[in-house]
C-alpha cells in the first residue's frame, strides 16, 4: 500500500490504463502540454504522444461528439471537462447519442467523462456546480463520484474498462486534501456499489462526493455526545446502489441525506423517494436532506460558506432526527 | 473520371431501390400501417447513393435521415428497412426505433438522431480513431442545409481541419428546412463557403446528378485516405414534396418545385446511361424489375415478420449491464 492524494490517484488511474490498453486516449481542453487546469494529465503527453492526449480546440460538444465517434471504433476515449461546469456545452451529445447509442441501436459507447465538480474554491456561479443531478435522469449514463483516493483510482479504472458511457465526477475542492492508502497493483472498484464509509446503528447518513468527510466531521462530534452515525458513501449515482441504500436504512430506521448539490429534484430527492417506496415500514422518522439551497453558487466567501452544507448543518439535522 | 460500366450500373440500382423503397413506405403509411411519420429522400436519391457508393467496405459512414441511397449502398437491407418503418422486431432496431433511425456498426453505419448535425462531430470521432491507429479508413458525414446552421456542424468541422483528420463532409442542400428557405438560414450564396472559415477545401456539385456527387467523392476520398486532410462537399438539390408526408409543402412556390422536376435524379441517370453511356433500355428495365422484387419482398418480409414483445422496453439499456445481488 501506498499513501496518495485524490488528484494522484486519478492521474495513476489515466496513466496505468493508457499503458494496459492502447485504445484509451485522453482529449479535452489544455490537458497536453500545459497538463489540464488542475495538473491531473501531467506529464501524459511526454509519455503517451499528442495523437493519444489530445488539445481540442474549446468546443465541448464538438469534442465530446468525437469521443462518441471514436468509441463506435473501438477506442476508449477519456473526455476532460475543464470545470464541470461547461458539460453543459455537450448536454445533447451526452443524453441524445451517448446514453442513447446502445438502445436505440445496439452500438457500445464506452466514453469516459472527467467532471472536476463542486464548490469550496470561490470559483462562483460557474466553475462550482454540481452537475450529476442534470444527468441522473437520462437512462443509458452511469454517474460515480468518488470521495477517497482509493475509490477515485478504483472507479476511474472501472469507468474506462466498462462499455457504456459515464460520467466521473471528481470533486476538485479534494484533489489536493484528500490522501488515504492504495494498493501497489492493479484493482478497480465497481460501478453500482455503495460503500459504508462509517458502521453506526442510530443514524444513517446517506451522501457521496466531498460531503463524505463533511459526514465524517460531524458524526465524529456527534459521536461524542452519545449518538452513532453509519455513513453510506453512495460512489455511484447512476444507477443507485438501492440494496446498500435500503439496508442501512432497515438498520438505523432513520436518515439524512446530504449533498451538495442544489436540493429540489437532486440526488437526494431520488434516494428519499425509493427509502419511502421500499422501506416505509422501517422508518421512525421522515427522510431530512441536507443539501444546497436552490440557488447558482454565490463567489463570496460568505455566502458561499451558507451555500454549501456545513458540519454543523447536519448536526443540526441529526439531532433534529434524534428528536423526532 | 472513368466510371466503369458495372460501376454505373450500381449506382442506378441504388438510385432506383431507395426511389421504390421510400415510395412503398409512404404507400405504407397512407394505409395507416406505418404508426410514426416518413421523411423520404425522394429527388434527392443521388446525394446519399453517390457517397454511399463511392465508399470502400472499411469505411464508415454517419449519415442523416435523408440518406437512404446510403443505408441501402453500405448493406442494409430492404428487408429490414422495411420492418423498420412497421416497428417489427425484425426491424433494423427491433422495434426500438422508428423510420431511418438506423445503425449497424458491423455494415459500418452509424444512427443519428434526430438532433441535426449531431453526426457531425460523431464522424469526426470516427475519423480520429482511424487517424491515432494509422488506419487507411476514411468517415464520412451528412446533413441538410439547416443542419449546418447548428454549432456541431462547425465545432465538428474545426476539430477535423485543426487535426487534418481523414473525414469528408456532405451537406444535401435542399434549400429547405421543413418550411425555412435557405435565405432565412443564412446569408452566404452556397452553403460550401461556411467551409471557407475552417479552412476546408470545398465544392459544389449539382446534388441530382450522381455521377457527379460520385466523383467528388471518390476524388475527396482519395485526398483524405492519403492524409490530405477534410473536404466539404456541398449537393445542391431541391426537397420536391414536403418534410415529410404529413406536410404539403405549401409553402414553396410552384414554378420552383416544376423547374426542379424535369431534374429528377432517375431521369438525369437515365438519359446519361442511354445517351453518353450507350446503355440500351432492356438493361436498364432489368434493374427496375430487379429492385421491384426486392421491395415485394422486404414489404412481405415486413408484414409477415411479428412485432416485438412490449416488454422488450426494459432491454438494452447499458452494453455493461449493473449486475443487482
Amino acid at each position: 500500500m501506498k499513501e496518495i492524494t485524490y488528484l494522484e490517484a486519478i492521474k495513476e488511474a489515466l496513466d496505468e490504463e493508457m499503458a494496459r490498453d492502447p485504445s484509451v486516449f485522453i482529449l479535452g481542453e489544455d490537458v497536453g502540454v500545459y497538463g489540464g487546469a488542475f495538473r491531473v494529465t501531467e506529464g501524459l503527453i511526454e509519455k503517451y504522444g499528442e495523437w493519444r492526449v489530445l488539445d481540442t480546440p474549446l468546443a465541448e460538444s464538438g469534442f465530446t461528439g468525437a469521443a462518441i465517434g471514436a468509441a463506435l471504433m473501438g477506442m476508449r476515449p477519456v473526455v476532460e471537462m475543464q470545470f464541470a461546469d461547461f458539460i453543459s456545452c455537450a448536454f445533447d451529445q451526452l443524453v441524445n447519442v451517448a446514453a442513447k447509442n446502445h438502445y436505440r441501436w445496439g452500438a457500445a459507447t464506452p466514453i469516459v467523462v472527467r467532471a472536476p465538480f463542486g464548490g469550496n474554491i470561490h470559483g462562483g456561479p460557474f466553475h462550482s456546480q454540481c452537475i450529476e443531478g442534470f444527468f441522473s435522469n437520462v437512462p443509458g449514463l452511469k454517474i460515480v463520484a468518488p470521495s477517497t483516493a482509493y475509490d477515485a483510482k478504483g472507479l476511474l479504472k472501472a469507468a474506462i474498462r466498462d462499455n457504456d458511457p459515464v460520467i466521473y465526477c471528481e470533486h476538485k475542492y479534494l484533489y489536493r486534501r484528500v490522501k488515504d492508502s492504495v494498493p501497489e497493483e492493479d484493482y478497480v472498484v465497481p460501478i453500482g456499489k455503495a460503500r459504508v464509509a462509517l458502521e453506526g446503528k442510530d443514524v444513517s447518513i446517506i451522501t457521496y462526493g466531498a460531503m463524505v468527510h463533511t459526514a465524517l466531521e460531524a458524526a465524529q462530534t456527534l459521536g461524542g455526545n452519545g449518538i452513532s452515525c453509519e455513513i453510506i458513501d453512495l460512489r455511484t449515482l447512476l444507477p443507485l446502489d438501492k440494496k446498500a441504500i435500503f439496508n442501512t436504512v432497515k438498520k438505523t430506521s432513520k436518515v439524512v441525506v446530504l449533498h451538495e448539490q442544489t436540493k429540489t429534484g437532486g440526488i437526494g430527492a431520488e434516494v428519499s423517494a425509493i427509502i419511502s417506496e421500499n422501506c416505509f415500514g422501517y422508518l421512525d422518522g421522515p427522510i431530512i436532506r441536507v443539501a444546497a439551497p436552490d440557488t447558482p453558487v454565490p463567489y463570496s466567501a460568505q455566502m458561499e460558506e451558507v451555500f454549501i452544507p456545513q458540519t454543523k448543518d447536519v448536526i443540526d439535522a441529526v439531532e433534529k432526527l434524534m428528536r423526532y | 473520371m472513368d466510371i466503369r460500366r458495372e460501376e454505373l450500373l450500381r449506382l442506378y440500382y441504388y438510385l432506383k431501390l431507395a426511389r421504390k423503397l421510400e415510395e412503398r413506405a409512404t404507400s405504407l403509411y397512407h394505409q395507416g400501417k406505418i404508426l410514426g411519420g416518413v421523411w423520404t429522400s425522394y429527388g434527392m436519391e443521388a446525394v446519399s447513393v453517390g457517397y454511399g457508393c463511392a465508399l470502400e467496405r472499411d469505411d464508415v459512414a454517419a449519415p442523416y435521415f435523408r440518406d437512404m441511397g446510403a443505408f441501402l449502398a453500405r448493406g442494409i437491407s430492404a428487408k429490414r428497412i422495411m420492418a423498420q418503418y412497421l416497428g417489427k422486431k425484425t426491424g433494423v432496431t427491433g422495434g426500438k426505433e422508428g423510420s431511418t433511425h438506423i445503425g449497424d456498426l458491423n455494415l459500418g453505419v452509424f444512427s443519428f438522431p434526430s438532433h441535426l448535425a449531431d453526426n457531425y462531430p460523431v464522424g469526426v470521432g470516427a475519423a480520429l480513431a482511424f487517424k491515432i491507429r494509422g488506419e487507411k479508413r476514411i468517415a464520412v458525414t451528412c446533413t441538410g442545409d439547416g443542419g449546418t446552421s447548428r454549432g456541431d456542424f462547425h465545432e465538428a468541422m474545426n476539430l477535423a481541419a485543426v487535426r487534418k483528420l481523414p473525414i469528408v463532409f456532405f451537406c444535401n442542400n435542399n434549400q429547405y428546412a421543413y418550411s425555412t428557405p435557405l435565405r432565412l438560414q443564412m446569408a452566404v450564396n452556397n452553403v460550401a463557403d461556411r467551409a471557407l472559415a475552417y479552412g476546408i477545401p470545398s465544392k459544389t456539385v449539382d446534388g441530382n446528378n450522381v455521377v457527379e456527387v460520385y466523383t467528388a467523392a471518390k476524388e475527396a476520398y482519395t485526398v483524405a485516405r492519403n492524409s490530405g486532410g477534410p473536404t466539404f462537399i456541398e449537393c445542391k438539390t431541391m426537397r420536391v414534396h414536403g418534410h415529410s408526408e404529413h406536410d404539403s409543402a405549401k409553402y414553396v412556390p410552384r414554378e420552383l418545385l416544376d423547374a426542379w422536376k424535369t431534374k429528377d435524379p432517375i431521369l438525369t441517370m437515365e438519359r446519361y446511361l442511354a445517351g453518353s453511356v450507350g446503355m440500351k433500355q432492356e438493361e436498364l428495365d432489368g434493374v427496375t424489375a430487379q429492385v421491384v422484387k426486392e421491395i415485394d419482398e422486404a414489404e412481405k418480409f415486413a408484414e409477415e415478420s411479428p412485432y416485438p414483445d412490449g416488454t422488450d422496453c426494459f432491454t438494452g439499456l447499458y452494453a455493461t449491464p449493473i449486475e443487482e445481488e
